[in-house]
């Protein structure tokens, strides 16, 4: 009975269109952030597009994950305003914005020995009581093996190590099937095999048309996979581009204020980024 | 898990044919069962052979027994939401002090009003106090999101004391009759359980209970933590306002007539969770009935452990409550590594 009162009274809004390739799906606008009476982030204006990769990077305290609280709509902006789908994010239920983006947050803890499968799972919260709940099943198998964490269902989440948990979120936030996606660091606890495995998953979801949010911490990776990256200094947007404009010698050296050389690699021509070492 | 579900309510049923046969006037659980159907209509099975027998079981024994299965549900269940809603395993209404608050709300009622205070404004008390605590407790233990569990335990340490206090200047200052009550209080014990008491018990746990189970499914997604279960669609603001006034309405009906019993809502969501699993719509409505049998055993030994007397329920479950509370408390230090 509960739930039809809510759904006659609540301001929930049905379930999402996916956007076109190239729509923006989610817009900072001016928004600063202060953290106990500090300034963490000033006057951000960013353009999350539907198709591509975004990377956010920056040294620590920059301000990336704060950004992407903000842009998650955990964080309420001092100034400026953040819109999801063309609308402020006050317009939107918490259940609207769950069925319209997802967000893998930097730790992962659970309270209770819940198994992976069960973590994984959670993620269709969202589409509980909507036509889409008949894709469960199937949207938790294809986020499990996308994460090759099949063999690990019945393990109890807190019996993980840092690695598996990390996958197991990660499974958790693609199975909640979102055309907008925010990942702070995912690949922070990953060996090498299973980072590239995860950027290859995002790069897969932004060619399936959805929009990906990524703060990393490497920038040959960034290079390497987004389409866009938004370099975050003391809180402010110091440049934003394709990787060829935005990773270059002087902008790096100056926002890590530590000597940094973007070369190409000889034979692929990637882009490198390395820091100078005496 | 249907299984378990199951053996635990044939569990209860047999049980509470057991429970409602003990006593000073004999009779034997068939005779029990005989006499519960002859009141439903249905004359089945012998009627009991005492003379006595059969008032003795409808207006002592009955009652007993249906509040021990009430209180038993209520207090589990409010165990299992506040664990879930702190996502903290040692969250326990007597533990973190909110059997104790609404007990004293209930003292406060019943040392202003006499001993002749009506059994609905005793549980009204014992309603607002309850409800203050448990918001005290949850405003008091929480920061930036977050439960640690020495804040929990620390600050049920002192709520516990505060009201101990409180209750002490209550029988200070109390009449003999309502003194008598009071200390009656403190043991917890469901000795002078009547219909009156159930009639007040009773909607209060059914209440309590089926809100409960209604929030069970987004309970599960808090053990991700306040910000993820947010992410995931869960109105984590009201949802928390919801559980505390269930909690405050389960601890109201398992403390206005028992007092405290401690330890029930600790031991059995642990002991649930280990049969199947953590996920909260089974285990609200399975701890509930375990919670009933766990209180219909309990009762059981009160009354036989000691021939001839009622000891107090309330010291049973912390002899065996207390020791387990210990070890799960090593246990989930072990896990985290340490507390600070």
């Amino acid at each position: 009975m509960s739930v039809g009162i809510r759904r006659i009274f609540a301001r929930e809004h049905g379930i999402p269109e996916q956007p076109r390739a190239g729509a923006i799906t989610l817009r900072a606008h001016g928004v600063s952030v202060e953290l106990g009476g500090r300034p963490v982030l000033d006057r951000v204006d960013l353009d999350v597009v539907a198709g591509q990769i975004l990377a956010l990077v920056g040294p620590n305290g920059a301000g990336k994950s704060t950004l992407l609280a903000a842009l998650a709509g955990e964080l309420v902006p001092a100034a400026g305003t953040v819109e999801l789908d063309g609308h402020p994010l006050g317009h939107w239920a918490t259940v609207d914005m769950a069925r319209r983006r997802a967000v893998l947050p930097q730790t992962h803890t659970v309270g209770f020995p819940f198994t992976a499968r069960e973590v994984v799972a959670m993620g269709r919260a969202p589409w509980a009581r909507t036509p889409r709940q008949e894709e469960d099943e199937s949207a938790v198998a294809a986020a499990m093996t996308a994460t090759d964490v099949n063999h690990l269902a019945a393990r109890p989440f807190p019996a993980l190590s840092g690695g598996e948990r990390a996958r197991v979120a990660l499974a958790r936030v693609l199975a909640q099937h979102t055309h907008t996606l925010l990942l702070d660091e995912p690949t922070a606890a990953l060996d090498l095999g299973h980072q590239e495995a995860v950027l290859q998953l995002a790069r897969d979801r932004a060619a399936a048309g959805a929009a990906v949010v990524v703060v990393l911490h490497d920038l040959g990776v960034a290079a390497a996979y987004a389409d866009r990256i938004a370099v975050l200094e003391s809180g402010r947007l110091a440049a934003a581009g394709p990787p060829r404009d935005i990773l270059t010698t002087d902008l790096l050296t100056q926002v890590y204020q530590h000597p940094v050389e973007v070369i190409d690699h000889p034979v692929t021509g990637a882009q490198l980024v390395l820091p100078l070492r005496r | 898990m249907t299984i378990v579900f199951a053996v635990s309510i044939v569990l209860l049923v047999l049980l509470a044919l057991i429970s409602a046969a003990v006593g000073q006037v004999p009779t034997t659980p068939l005779e029990v069962a005989g006499t519960v159907l002859h009141r439903i209509g249905l004359d089945w099975g012998p009627l009991p052979k005492h003379p006595a027998g059969q008032i003795t079981l409808l207006q002592v024994r009955f009652p007993r027994v249906v509040l021990a299965i009430l209180v038993g549900a209520a207090l589990a269940t409010a165990g299992a939401l506040l664990q879930g809603v702190f996502a903290n395993p040692l969250a326990e209404p007597g533990v973190i002090g909110v059997s104790a608050g609404a007990a004293v709300g209930a003292g406060v009622v019943i040392v202003a009003g006499g001993a002749f205070v009506a059994a609905w404004s005793v549980a009204a008390g014992a309603f607002v106090a309850g409800l203050g605590t448990t918001l005290l407790v949850y405003l008091l233990s929480r920061s930036s999101g977050r439960t640690e569990t020495v804040t929990l335990v620390l600050t049920g340490v002192a709520v516990n004391a505060f009201a101990g206090g409180l209750m002490s200047f209550l029988l200070f200052t109390a009449s003999d009759a309502a003194r008598d009550q009071i200390v009656f209080w403190q043991l917890g014990s469901l000795n002078g359980a009547t219909w009156q008491s159930v009639a007040v018990v009773a909607p209060l746990t059914a209440a309590g209970v089926l809100a409960a189970v209604l929030m069970a499914p987004r309970l599960d997604l808090l053990a991700l933590g306040e910000s993820a279960a947010r992410h995931l669609g869960v109105d984590v603001e009201r949802l928390r306002r919801n559980v505390i006034v269930v909690v405050a309405v389960l601890a109201t009906a398992g403390v206005a007539f028992t007092g405290i019993v401690l330890f029930v809502g600790l031991i059995v969501p642990h002991v649930v969770r280990m049969l199947v699993g953590p996920a909260h719509r089974v285990l609200i409505p399975l701890s509930a009935i375990l919670g009933a049998v766990i209180l219909l055993a309990a009762d059981i030994g009160a009354r036989d452990l000691v021939a001839n007397a009622d000891l107090p329920l309330g010291m049973l479950t912390s002899l065996v409550g207390g020791p387990f509370f210990f070890w799960l408390l090593r246990r989930t230090r072990a896990r985290s590594g340490g507390w600070a």
